[in-house]
């Protein structure tokens, strides 16, 4: 090392040239990934969640859910098997942050909407040693007895919007009327079916009609994920230009004008 | 500057050293209990208590407990010993220093009990929310600060080895976390915070800052430890001086290429996943190379070995560096990765790393350096040292044997299909596959607390007996 001298007695000099030699790395790797379009295969069928899914989502955050269950199926024939097709990148792309996971303690759940019914995942979320006798997982019984956060859920949503989740102006005004409704047992709710699309499941999850518990959130999110894509009609080779990442669910078009209601 | 004697110990602050040590000891306590539970909790899940005391919320306060608590706080000791020491010089900032420490322990405070109460990003080694990030940001800098300063009011001209390492780690420490802790908070009040990043994107700066967070916390500022404390309890000179220097420079480049080894096979694209495997394969060459540097300077003393458990301990750490830095190269291979990702195998890789290298040579570092700051001719018990090494190696092997079988089952499990193309194992008896494995790893686990629990009873005597002999001045004193 002809000069390394120089640098072993210049110790600002050995802190630059040690933050680029760090630098260089971070930045051809994670630079590149901004670029959407070519990270984010266009898909039909993604949409941003509703303000209960998401505040089922922040449940799912706050008790650490990811440090046993992965949300991403890989590329690999027993994954695929055991929990169905691979994961898109579109498919995580309304996740700040991302809820891959590292590890499988219990099972992915990726794909777990629509696999199991809302009573088994209130017994199994309450005690899930009464369905499942070998689980190791801990009770979140206490999800019963508390109502759902969605008193500021609308300023969540301005949140993500500025971080790129295409919320509407209609939306975020009517997101605790959205949150509420969603766990309706009529099923009647027009005006989120509107703006979120029809597939949005609405239902009493928790079997307590008069209350949104943290359970119905909990449950109406895992009952959403993985069920965007239609991969009966999914062609991983579509032309881009037919269906860029398409972020508006395709039943609501842009907010009317008619908003004095 | 020539080398007379003009500088004893006492011109140098031991005062902030011995605090950050007290807290090394403190936190490991925590942090390694929390693991234990943890394990047990996994074993026997009717030791979750909800809602506070379940799994979700207590493995955070175990990990960030001994990566931030324990090794962090070790880090800063011994850096701030270390950077004295070499560079013969008092350390810079005598206030901001006393800030450095009380606010690095409200930062780890702050982070443990929010995730017991629900206040967690769930990005892994990166839990804190925002608050706790940003007060950390002012804490970390001011560590930065001291540090360089310290370096630049230095009466050496050379700046010693282990100070770059230490020095790179602490840069890149900020990097990293600033970056991967951009969020934006729901309001001025809310605990809760949006991730900037999200998706693909959001992964990638997570693996980038995680696998970091090994590269440099618990990889380049443990070199910094290993360069000083190694010759110092060797009293040899380090193996080799140019060695040292293409060991430092082609680690931290090539360290921060392998984060995408976390997330081979997933919606990522192909080409980082490549490029991240590619790294990691090549990372074993520097990482062997800092090994051999640390275990060939023994040279010529290798009789010493025999006989030093504190010597053992520092070269046992360097032998468990060498094999999980071996160990991580492989499982970085696609095909390899392909059955150990998600299962425990990669959790004995990582304690292998944490528990064998940084947890031994950061006892081995401490073991020399107690007497030193509490002015002892030694440690009160050298046979209880001994005794620490081997119920702790002990504890080691159990542990990630346990974690090597409950891997490889789990992987071999879930990719059993029989002969007429369907899988012969549902989700649920790969978790009943687990379960002796998983008490055997808590057995580990309470081997390895056991023997920290000596330590501390160790440190304890040393620290308090009074009629133990002083330290004799001159041998040792200059770094």
């Amino acid at each position: 090392m002809i000069n390394h001298e120089k640098i072993e007695k210049n110790s600002i000099l050995l802190l630059v040239l040690a933050i680029i030699v760090v630098s260089i790395g971070g930045m051809v790797e994670i630079l590149p990934l901004f670029r959407m379009e070519t990270v984010i295969e266009p898909v039909k069928g993604i949409r941003p969640y509703t303000p209960l899914e998401l505040a089922g989502q922040n449940i799912y955050i706050r008790e650490n859910c990811a440090v046993c269950h992965s949300q991403q199926i890989r590329s690999l024939r027993d994954d695929v098997t055991r929990y169905g097709h691979y994961s898109l990148a579109a498919e995580s792309m309304y996740d700040h942050p991302f809820l891959w996971g590292s590890k499988r303690i219990g099972p992915d759940l990726a794909r777990v909407g629509g696999k199991y019914s809302d009573a088994w995942h209130v017994a199994h979320l309450s005690n899930p040693r009464s369905v499942v006798p070998e689980s190791v997982m801990p009770n979140f019984s206490f999800l019963m007895t508390r109502g759902a956060d969605l008193v500021d859920i609308a300023d969540h949503l301005r949140v993500l919007r500025l971080l790129g989740v295409p919320y509407t102006d209609d939306m975020i005004a009517n997101a605790y009327n959205d949150g509420i409704s969603q766990a309706r047992a009529d099923g009647d709710a027009p005006g989120l079916k509107k703006r979120y699309g029809d597939k949005v499941n609405v239902r009493d999850f928790d079997g307590q009609p008069n209350f949104v518990s943290e359970m119905d959130a909990l449950i109406a999110y895992l009952q959403k994920l993985g069920t965007d894509v239609d991969f009966t009609t999914f062609d991983p080779n579509m032309d881009p230009r037919d269906q860029l990442v398409n972020p508006v669910p395709e039943p609501a078009p842009e907010p009317a004008p008619e908003k004095g209601k | 500057m020539t080398s007379s004697l003009n500088l004893t110990s006492p011109t140098y602050n031991y005062k902030i050293v011995r605090m950050f040590t007290l807290a090394t000891l403190a936190w490991a306590v925590i942090g390694m209990s929390m693991g234990l539970f943890i394990a047990l909790q996994l074993s026997f899940p009717l030791l979750n208590f909800e809602e506070f005391f379940t799994f979700g919320r207590l493995r955070p306060v175990h990990t960030t407990g001994v990566i931030f608590g324990f090794a962090g706080n070790a880090l800063i000791a011994t850096s701030f010993f270390v950077v004295q020491r070499t560079c013969r010089v008092r350390l810079w900032g005598e206030k901001l220093a006393h800030f450095v420490f009380w606010g690095y322990q409200a930062f780890v405070i702050m982070a443990v009990t929010g995730y017991i109460f629900g206040i967690n990003q769930s990005k892994e080694y990166a839990e804190p929310e925002w608050y706790a990030d940003l007060w950390l940001v002012v804490v970390w800098v001011s560590y930065l600060l001291i540090f360089v300063m310290t370096l630049k009011k230095r009466t050496e001209p050379h700046i010693y080895v282990a100070n770059w390492f230490y020095m790179s780690f602490i840069a890149t420490i900020a990097i990293l976390h600033v970056v991967n802790n951009l969020a934006v908070p729901v309001s001025w009040h809310s605990t809760k915070s949006y991730s900037v990043a999200a998706g693909v994107q959001s992964a990638m700066i997570q693996w980038w800052y995680g696998h970091n967070a090994v590269g440099f916390l618990l990889t380049a500022g443990f070199l910094g430890m290993m360069y000083y404390f190694v010759p110092k309890q060797a009293n040899r000179p380090i193996y080799s001086y140019r060695l040292s220097i293409i060991h430092f420079w082609s680690l931290i480049f090539i360290y921060i290429w392998a984060g995408p080894h976390h997330l081979l096979y997933t919606s990522l694209p192909d080409w980082v996943q490549t490029l991240g495997m590619t790294f990691s394969i090549m990372l074993w060459m520097p990482s062997w190379g800092g090994m051999l540097n640390g275990i060939m300077t023994l040279n010529g003393a290798w009789h010493k070995l025999r006989e030093d458990p504190i010597l053992q301990f520092l070269i046992i750490a360097l032998a468990f560096y060498g094999m999980s830095t071996f160990e991580g190269p492989v499982l970085a291979i696609k095909e390899v990765n392909a059955l150990a990702h998600y299962t425990d195998w990669i959790i004995g890789h990582v304690h292998s790393g944490a528990l064998g290298w940084v947890a031994f040579i950061t006892f081995g570092s401490l073991y020399n350096m107690i007497p030193v700051l509490w002015n002892r001719q030694s440690m009160y018990s050298i046979r209880l040292i001994s005794i620490h090494l081997w119920v702790a190696t002990l504890g080691i092997v159990l542990y990630i044997t346990a974690m090597w079988f409950a891997g490889i089952t789990h992987g071999l499990m879930a990719r059993e299909y029989d002969a007429n193309g369907f899988l012969v194992h549902s989700f649920v008896e790969i978790v009943q596959a687990m379960h002796p494995f998983y008490v055997m790893r808590a057995l580990g686990g309470v081997f390895f607390l056991s023997g920290m629990l000596i330590m501390i009873y160790n440190c304890w005597k040393t620290i308090t007996d009074d009629s133990l002999p002083v330290r004799a001045v001159g041998k040792g004193t200059a770094a």
